[in-house]
């Protein structure tokens, strides 16, 4: 494989990585708005807060990876992307920093404080939809280069297009049903069946609108970008496979049975269906301006920052690993039994 | 009203989210440090009080991390939404510490978590104290890469520039620049002072309001002599820094000292006033400090500003008033610290029972603010006195900048997010400590009389 190739896939996986922590982490703090306002926190909220806290500022760390790994193998993308995204992404980083820093604050300064949890819910329902758009932009016709190579970003057609409805639509919507789907599963290792029948029902009740939505970006794609759609089409055992998976996963959440292969099933859904939108998307980062092959970096960095990469996996993926053993397959800990002492459940650990 | 120019607003922008973010990063990469010395000598000693601030400090950073977090998101992100021209050309070159920094930064983020969920998960706290290592190699390596980035602004090396366009290009020299290991060693230093100092006032504080619990004055104590270590080495770094200056940017230098004929022998001027016609004024003069700040001796030639291109000048005013407030604060914390130390020294028996010396613990707690400001000005200096460069001598900031129509909106809404951030950080950081003193704590924990005195 060329190191464009292994490059792009490297950073396709990161963002992938990224949608999913991200989703249970938005979808997480959207449903822990939502039942404080509905007056179900008490039953839910111990078992998002145990799985969130240790893991919060590692989502954030996913999406500046894709990123400075976009800019350091692709560095006309941020000359691009850069020029035109300007207020889109200055409004996601608002939203971002908003969402960041007000967990940290509802979490481990006051209290069940009504304004914070209302700014960290809404803020990160918000960014998937504003990141979102990043990816309808890559679709080409939104960004236009004029005769002496300036960039202009076009509102307007964006505002005017169903493509990126489309696209808005499926990233809210997924992430309610992909995080709801993890919640049940955390919430069925937690033993709490109070939690696990409320989140079980957020789960199911966003299943359907989430296929649906899947069905209406391939409607949009089609009439915005043919060439991309028919790559599509090539690869449709892959969409299949997809559509197969997430039958499976709502099977056993709806006959309550198998929490766990349900949500793996969920990450094969989505997993499916993003590497076959990503390899049809190909050679185009931004199309057409930017293609995989003639806007690489020179080799010498490519060559440095796949160095860097192996290394830096050799480093990572331990200590991931040992971020989930302790917060994620102990029994213990999920169950919140400190030192074996139960009862304590929920207590802060700081 | 300044009329709509994208240069000058994403300048403006631009410092305004790294004089947020510095402060925030500066902690970020100090208080792991502290944190682990506390840690370290509760562990060794025995001395749950130690522990104790461990834990306490580690509560407050979460905070501090939390928007540190999000505004190095911000300035991440930003450095190619307003400065898309000079990411596409130094792209090629300085990708691979800025790639590596969030390596680091991915260490930092997942062994944090696990540091702060896991006080009394191990039967033995080494294990505990052992997580805290790669949290304070993984700030400190980011402090070092992001470092270099900037170090390459300052003295880009490892490619050769043809027709405007950069080839040739060697990664591992665009990151080891001349400029990155003073400007590394200058960093880590002083964020390691900052934060033994903003730790001290807070238990000078404490005392001099009538709290005199063990507790604050082993705090102080162990932040002051760290704070002692540390300034002598900034002091040591920033004289290497006087000669990287002069060897590489000799304007840079010559700006902040007010500097205009090249000669041997030069003095140093502190303070002083500029007139039009280039004269200094009521300035504190040194004779041949200049020139030993540079060379090593007082005959080594200095090159002054007669001999910049007048549009090749960095603002004269701003950098030598910066400078100068840096170096004063520098040795304000320095004469505290030892003042401290040697007071410690004579009264080494009854240290924790002696009531301390009101002047010193108010000078401890001045120190705290002074020292965020040194930073402040230090890296002011720094940033101002490499203008016009975005990369010296080879892109001008202008060059650099976005053309989009939206920057001063931008602006606005990015401000207006950082005072409501900080102002409630703030707030989130008093209410935490106020209504939960210290020595409340330990008497909830059972822990009188922290173990061994």
């Amino acid at each position: 494989m060329s190191y464009e190739l292994v490059g792009i896939t490297v950073l396709w996986i990161f963002l992938f990585g990224y949608l999913l922590v991200a989703s249970i982490d938005f979808g997480a703090g959207f449903f822990s708005y939502v039942s404080s306002v509905t007056g179900k926190r008490h039953i839910i909220h111990k078992v998002i807060e145990r799985y969130l806290s240790p893991v919060w500022e590692v989502t954030n760390v996913f999406l500046v990876f894709f990123y400075i790994g976009l800019v350091g193998f692709f560095p006309d993308s941020a000359y691009y992307y850069g020029t035109a995204l300007l207020v889109p992404g200055s409004l996601a980083l608002i939203l971002l920093a908003i969402r960041g820093s007000y967990y940290a604050f509802s979490t481990y300064g006051i209290k069940s404080n009504r304004i914070y949890l209302f700014l960290y819910g809404v803020s990160g329902w918000l960014i998937p939809a504003a990141l979102s758009t990043v990816l309808a932009i890559s679709e080409g016709g939104y960004i236009s280069e004029g005769a002496d190579g300036s960039i202009s970003f076009q509102f307007l057609s964006l505002f005017t297009n169903i493509y990126p409805y489309s696209v808005i639509v499926l990233a809210l919507v997924s992430v309610l049903y992909i995080s709801a789907m993890f919640l049940t599963y955390y919430a069925s290792k937690a033993e709490d069946e109070g939690a696990l029948n409320i989140v079980r029902k957020y789960a199911l009740m966003w299943s359907a609108p989430t296929i649906l939505a899947s069905l209406f970006v391939f409607y949009a794609i089609q009439g915005h970008n043919a060439e991309h759609f028919n790559n599509m089409v090539d690869r449709a055992w892959m969409f299949v496979l997809s559509f197969l998976f997430f039958v499976i996963a709502v099977y056993y959440v709806w006959r309550r049975r198998r929490y766990g292969l349900a949500f793996l099933c969920v990450i094969l859904q989505f997993g499916f269906a993003w590497f076959g939108y990503g390899s049809a998307h190909l050679p185009y980062v931004l199309y057409p301006y930017i293609n995989v092959y003639e806007h690489v970096t020179n080799p010498a960095m490519a060559y440095a920052l796949i160095v860097v990469f192996v290394l830096g996996l050799l480093i990572l993926l331990p200590s991931l690993f040992l971020l989930l053993r302790l917060f994620l397959f102990d029994a213990n800990y999920v169950k919140g039994i400190k030192n074996g002492i139960g009862g304590r459940s929920g207590k802060k650990h700081i | 009203m300044l009329t709509y120019d994208p240069v000058i607003f994403s300048r403006i922008l631009t410092g305004l989210t790294l004089f947020v973010h510095i402060v925030y990063a500066t902690i970020g990469v100090g208080m792991p440090l502290m944190i682990a010395l506390a840690e370290w000598i509760g562990i060794k000693r025995g001395d749950s009080y130690y522990l104790l601030m461990a834990r306490r400090w580690a509560r407050g950073f979460t905070v501090t991390v939390a928007v540190g977090v999000v505004t190095g998101t911000c300035i991440g992100l930003q450095l190619s939404l307003l400065w898309p021209n000079f990411m596409r050309v130094a792209g090629q070159a300085i990708a691979l510490p800025l790639f590596m920094e969030t390596f680091a930064f991915f260490v930092e983020a997942i062994f944090l978590g696990i540091y702060l969920y896991t006080w009394d998960r191990f039967p033995n706290r080494i294990y505990h104290f052992l997580l805290l290592v790669p949290v304070a190699i993984g700030s400190s390596a980011s402090a070092f890469f992001i470092t270099a980035v900037n170090g390459f602004m300052n003295a880009p090396r490892g490619f050769d520039l043809v027709n405007g366009k950069m080839t040739n290009i060697e990664p591992i020299v665009a990151m080891f620049n001349p400029a990155m290991p003073t400007k590394v060693g200058h960093v880590l230093a002083t964020a390691y002072v900052t934060c033994a100092f903003i730790m001290a006032a807070i238990s000078a504080m404490s005392l001099l309001r009538g709290r005199t619990h063990a507790y604050y004055k082993k705090a102080l104590r162990m932040s002051m002599v760290t704070a002692l270590l540390f300034s002598v080495a900034t002091a040591v770094i920033g004289d290497f820094s006087g000669k990287y200056l002069h060897e590489y940017q000799p304007e840079k230098l010559a700006a902040a000292e007010w500097h205009f004929e090249t000669k041997s022998h030069a003095e140093l001027v502190f303070g002083g006033i500029l007139t039009e016609n280039n004269e200094v004024k009521y300035g504190f003069r040194i004779p041949f400090a200049l020139s030993i700040l540079a060379g090593g001796t007082p005959d080594t030639v200095v090159k002054g500003l007669n001999e910049v291109p007048v549009e090749e000048r960095p603002p004269l005013k701003a950098s030598h008033y910066f400078f100068d407030s840096m170096v004063f604060i520098g040795m304000y914390l320095t004469v505290v610290s030892l003042w401290y130390v040697i007071w410690f020294m004579r009264n080494r028996r009854q240290s924790l029972k002696k009531p301390h010396n009101r002047l010193l613990l108010r000078a401890v707690v001045l120190g705290a603010p002074l020292s965020v400001l040194a930073i402040e000005f230090g890296w002011m200096f720094a940033e101002i006195g490499r203008q016009p460069w975005i990369l010296w001598k080879v892109m001008t900031v202008a060059e650099g900048a976005t053309t989009s129509n939206h920057v001063d909106t931008m602006l606005w809404l990015f401000t207006l997010l950082y005072l409501v951030i900080t102002v409630t950080a703030i707030r989130v950081l008093i209410r935490m400590f106020k209504h939960n003193p210290a020595e409340d704590e330990i008497k909830a924990l059972g822990w009188e009389g922290g173990g061994k005195k």
